[in-house]
């Protein structure tokens, strides 16, 4: 069984300073990234004879527009079956930057998952084959996943959010 | 379909490259966005040569209804609503998958009592599930028969849903923190009668297809996919043991007690339609395994948790306690505030590995929900696998891919 510690500590033996912000959010071992080295990280995990993660299970986006200089996140989760063993890789981007390397070329199933997240988020991710929209329509011009989007029309007025403790 | 003296646009690449070693003119044929073989609303631009498919792209989001968004502004227990309208062929997965999710998040112990109801309903949803695309799969290749022994056997997975939850299609099943209602007289006869009426209707339709010539020859050595190009493409689920990748999430990483149960996982070797199918099949029989142990040793005790906050109180109570009046008010009006987290929680889903990554900022909705739909994920590898193939292939491949359009699309 590999331990949370145990592969912390040979991911910062290998990308020392690149890697920081480990946690371990209800055991999930959690770290942060560059977008410089989000690719290697993930071909060394996959390729390390001991971790053998070699399962992408999703990439996703997160916009925190209050957090300046790092207003978007592109989350990672990674997985090794002959290690049962999940790990989450963060990188943040600034929103005047949305530019992330993609792993197309690691993993087949990246193609729609980076898809989605620049469908919803904006985030372009260099060298994707097909980076168009997914889901939403072609000619929609905005990323609807972000947070100055409201879900509902801000001018209605029938709906007092007060009463609804909102 | 249209006949295209140029190369279509989407396969422009492919084409161009390609073009010299086609003999025949290129045609491309729009399978879909409503063709009776996608079984929902998806569109796949075929490029073929003559009865040869030669390149293949699609186009998804026809259904898509913004449910992450949605979520943001959704209290809890509302988003189980939206969980429902994913993979609407088994729905009790998604709900109690994102219960548990949200159980995780607020440290509820659920007793294992309703542990056990979960797992039987998730199981009869699993055969539901499969019960569908193996049907259907019957039907695409010409075999109606099969099809219409099963269903009326799903009619009856429905009837205890309705026992349970009152709906059919969309359950909206159990709450954060158990169960809504214990398991009547009524639905524990039923579910007994669907443990014994069940096997022999699966043991007939296993001898009308299994072995059957002309269904043989129509799937096997159709859409086949490797282990290792299954993994890359983010299979999960009877799709990828059908490659002959061992993963399931049930015995990987146990959840509402499935560690309890013994079962088999079964697994094909060459990943084509013909193996997804058997795989199907063989989970059904596994499935019925496991409810039939689980309701061998239900625990007695409670069907919920003692959460008062997060679980609304009994009717009863709300009318003559003054707590419970206020704890009802409190969640009703989603006044609950969950505590700051961040979560990834999967379950085995009919198709396979569905995941819910949320985040939670301390406030009464998801600051961020994220569903990882195993459709989605593995259906990008549908023109892989159906090129140099023929349209009739293509469509057994599709089939038993088990695509379902609301999950494609969340």
């Amino acid at each position: 069984m590999l331990t949370n510690q145990f592969v912390a500590e040979e991911i910062v033996k290998k990308f020392g300073d690149d890697v920081f912000d480990f946690e371990e959010p209800f055991g999930m071992l959690t770290l942060s990234t560059t977008r410089e080295q989000i690719i290697p990280m993930l071909e060394y995990l996959r390729n390390h004879s001991e971790f053998k993660i070699s399962f992408l299970t999703d990439i996703t986006g997160i916009h925190y527009p209050d957090n300046a200089g790092q207003e978007f996140c592109v989350v990672y989760h990674v997985h090794s079956f002959i290690q049962n063993f999940r790990a989450r890789i963060k990188v943040f981007l600034a929103e005047a930057d949305l530019h992330i390397p993609t792993a197309t070329g690691l993993y087949a199933s990246a193609n729609w998952m980076e898809r989605e997240t620049y469908d919803f988020f904006g985030i372009i991710f260099d060298g994707h084959p097909n980076l168009t929209r997914i889901l939403n329509m072609d000619e929609m011009d905005y990323f609807p996943m972000r947070r100055q989007y409201p879900l509902e029309d801000a001018t209605r007025e029938d709906k007092i959010d007060a009463l609804f403790g909102r | 379909m249209t006949e295209a003296p140029i190369a279509p646009k989407n396969n422009g690449n492919l084409v161009k490259d390609a073009q010299v070693q086609y003999v025949n003119e290129l045609t491309t044929l729009n399978l879909g966005p409503t063709h009776p073989a996608t079984h929902g609303i998806f569109q796949n631009i075929l490029t073929m040569d003559g009865e040869k498919i030669v390149a293949g792209e699609q186009t998804v989001g026809y259904i898509h209804r913004a449910f992450e968004k949605i979520a943001e502004r959704r209290p809890f227990y509302q988003i189980t609503t939206l969980t429902d309208r994913m993979n609407y062929c088994s729905s009790p997965i998604n709900n109690m998958g994102w219960h548990m999710t949200v159980e995780k998040l607020l440290s509820i112990e659920v007793p294992k009592r309703a542990q056990y109801i979960r797992v039987i309903m998730m199981e009869l949803a699993r055969i539901a599930d499969h019960i569908v695309c193996n049907g259907i799969l019957g039907v695409d290749a010409g075999a109606f028969t099969g099809f219409l022994y099963v269903y009326e056997k799903r009619e009856e997975i429905y009837e205890i849903y309705e026992e349970m939850c009152g709906a059919r299609l969309t359950t909206n099943m159990g709450r954060v923190g158990g169960m809504e209602r214990d398991l009547t007289t009524t639905a524990i006869r039923k579910i007994n009668e669907f443990l014994k009426s069940f096997p022999p209707v699966l043991k007939e339709f296993e001898r009308l297809f299994n072995r059957n010539r002309i269904f043989m020859d129509r799937t096997i050595g159709v859409g086949g996919i490797s282990a290792e190009r299954a993994m890359s493409y983010g299979f999960t689920g009877p799709n990828l043991r059908a490659a002959g990748v061992d993963y399931d999430v049930r015995v990987m990483s146990p959840y509402s007690s499935y560690e309890d149960f013994e079962f088999d996982i079964p697994i094909g070797q060459h990943g084509d339609t013909y193996d997804r199918f058997m795989v199907r099949n063989e989970e059904m029989w596994q499935s019925l395994r496991i409810i039939e142990q689980a309701m061998k040793n239900l625990p007695e005790g409670p069907y919920y948790a003692d959460a008062p906050e997060y679980y609304l109180p009994p009717k009863k109570e709300v009318y003559r306690n003054m707590e419970a009046l206020i704890y009802h008010f409190k969640i009703v009006m989603g006044e609950i505030e969950a505590p700051v987290g961040e979560i990834y929680h999967t379950v085995e889903g009919g198709n396979g590995e569905l995941g819910f990554y949320l985040i939670s900022d301390g406030g009464r909705t998801p600051y961020r929900l994220h569903f990882r739909r195993p459709c989605f994920i593995y259906y990008q590898a549908f023109p892989e696998m159906c090129i140099g193939s023929t349209i009739s292939d293509a469509i057994v491949t599709m089939s038993s891919l088990n695509v379902i359009a609301g999950e494609l699309d969340a």
